[in-house]
């Protein structure tokens, strides 16, 4: 029976253009969409998989009020409870967030509910800090595996695969481990409408930080300078063919 | 002095974004004034390594060996790292922003209670020491300060165009052998298997890659596609669209979540350029979009363009190769 703790984000949409505050410390959310990232969602469904064998995944957020939206979306697709670290998010560093996620471990565990697994994405597709996990995982004194798309549980051990330089990479260790999840081992699936509903009226457990943030370093957000089209148009629709073959012979890729 | 955790393929070559983050640190360490920049390694290097990183400017080649480095663990690395970096009074410690890079590196972080930049593309001051790094996918740039030393940051694949170092570096070896924990072994890999031909490695490193997006239209629309990557001994790439509808599988999948590439020519049809899309592929030196819609944004922001149905062009230019052919 394992209980595993996931840990998502609500982050912006950046299939949309991203427009950034005027004092360049954040992106404007009034102009942007929000979702989970695709590595959290892969996580979830990792957790929710994890979970069948007899468990039960909670699922966790640091947000602001809006967050809700992506506990909700856990709960629909199977995590069975949720917990609010209800806070800024961009005034959390990425040592405020491991900090804040262990003290949610350490309580769980002593009101009887204990994780012996926390998944959470390799990284946040906004921030894209690549450390929260690890530095979760000294604040447990639990081991960390990185950067994995497969995680299965048996007999108290934690088998984890994910694409090293050299190929697959597995790692097998004891309980209780921190894990990171990369997207593309698993197909996070769809809420069915039960689901949904359960997840709109499911309790969430909200409580504040335990500590002021450390904050990031950032000094501001810039966008990346606009670079003018040099595109050179060879033309329109199969008419343009014999352009293109031109092309590909006078970069030498035609050659045999 | 500097720190630079290098990668080695496993034929003993420095990785490419090892060579990107040497430069890089070279670049620095002239700005603060010549300061010198030492690399580690994991395993005992031959000659030619150690040769090949005297080239791109090492003073000292730190080879970290024993048992803790049969097999890779991001804890044992970071301990070894920070062995070398102690004893060497290193003010920076820096990696390619890989994953071992990244990770590597967020353990070293999160030992000695620092902050680390991942993703680094330029430096702008040295003091306060300020870096430039992609965020939210590189549809942004964040200004991070890295006030304390050592500072830590992964540098982003393809920031920099690795070069070798004017003078080279003395490149003396320094055998370590690093006390580890039993604590930093526990999540260490325990097997590895060789990839599957034709994953995503041969995309990676193909000079050609075909491009194929949501244009394709279905899991049936990419005949012609297959057929012109034949034809210029090419790989296919797609965008992430193609995979999470289930038409190719993820290793295929070209992206901020999946493969980065750096081809000669990219060839991206029906793909209309999400910014998670061309993190992945705006290292291509070339690169020619087959688009219906002529704003798409990896029209506006390719080299070449051809206005069109994937579906009629393709099968045109697939004709036109092999009647040139003969």
């Amino acid at each position: 029976m394992t209980s595993p703790l996931v840990c998502v984000k609500r982050v912006v949409d950046a299939t949309s253009e991203v427009v950034l505050t005027e004092d360049g410390q954040g992106v404007d959310g009034r102009f942007a969409g929000f979702t989970t990232s695709a590595h959290e969602e892969c996580a979830v469904e990792l957790a929710v998989r994890i979970a069948a064998d007899g468990g039960a995944a909670t699922v966790m957020t640091l947000g602001d009020d809006d967050a809700v939206e992506q506990l909700r979306a856990a709960l629909a697709v199977g995590c069975a409870a949720a917990t609010h670290v209800v806070a800024d998010p961009q005034a959390f560093g990425p040592a405020d967030v491991a900090r804040e996620i262990a003290a949610v471990v350490r309580d769980h565990e002593a009101a009887g509910t204990p994780h012996e697994l926390v998944l959470l994405g390799n990284d946040a597709a906004d921030t894209g800090d690549f450390q929260v996990g690890i530095r979760l995982a000294y604040e447990l004194g639990w081991p960390v595996v990185n950067g994995v798309s497969s995680v299965t549980v048996a007999d108290g051990d934690v088998t984890a695969v994910g694409a090293g330089p050299d190929g697959h990479e597995t790692y097998r260790l004891p309980l209780p481990a921190v894990v990171t999840v990369l997207e593309g081992g698993v197909e996070p699936r769809y809420p069915s409408v039960p689901g949904r509903m359960k997840a709109k009226k499911a309790p969430i457990e909200e409580r504040r930080p335990t500590a002021d943030p450390v904050g990031t370093s950032r000094v501001r957000l810039v966008l990346p300078p606009p670079s003018p089209s040099t595109v050179q148009v060879l033309g329109e629709g199969p008419a343009s063919a014999p352009a293109v073959v031109d092309l590909f012979e006078q970069l030498g890729v035609l050659a045999r | 002095m500097i720190v630079v955790l290098v990668e080695v393929t496993p034929a003993g070559e420095v990785v490419k974004t090892s060579r990107e983050a040497m430069t890089f640190a070279r670049d620095l360490a002239a700005a603060g004034g010549g300061v010198p920049v030492d690399a580690v390694v994991v395993g005992r290097p031959d000659d030619a390594l150690v040769g090949a990183l005297a080239s791109c400017g090492a003073r000292r080649v730190h080879a970290l060996t024993g048992p803790a480095y049969d097999s890779f663990s991001g804890a044992a690395w970071a301990a070894g790292l920070m062995e070398v970096r102690e004893r060497a009074g290193a003010v920076v410690l820096t990696a390619a922003g890989t994953s071992r890079g990244n990770e590597v590196l967020a353990h070293v972080a999160a030992r000695a209670g620092l902050p680390m930049a991942a993703n680094v593309v330029s430096f702008s001051s040295l003091s306060p020491f300020t870096v430039t790094r992609q965020v939210v996918g590189g549809a942004a740039l964040e200004e991070m300060s890295l006030a304390q030393r050592p500072a830590i940051f992964s540098l982003a694949g393809h920031a920099v165009e690795a070069s070798p170092a004017p003078t080279a570096g003395a490149g003396e070896l320094v055998v370590e052998t690093p006390d580890v924990a039993d604590a930093d072994l526990v999540a260490r890999v325990v097997s590895t298997e060789e990839p599957e031909p034709d994953l995503s490695g041969t995309l990676k490193s193909a000079r050609v890659v075909v491009g194929a997006g949501r244009g394709a239209g279905s899991a049936d629309g990419f005949d012609d596609l297959l057929e012109l990557a034949e034809l210029l001994d090419a790989s296919l790439g797609v965008s992430r669209v193609v995979t999470s509808l289930g038409w190719r599988p993820h290793h295929e999948q070209v992206g901020q979540t999946g493969s980065r590439i750096s081809p000669d020519l990219y060839i991206p049809c029906g793909i209309s350029g999400a910014i998670q899309h061309w993190a992945g592929c705006s290292s291509a030196k070339t690169i020619l979009a087959i688009n219906t819609d002529p704003d798409a944004p990896m029209v506006t922001k390719a080299t070449h363009a051809v206005i069109g149905d994937l579906h009629e062009i393709i099968p045109a230019v697939n004709a036109e190769i092999r009647r040139r052919r003969g």
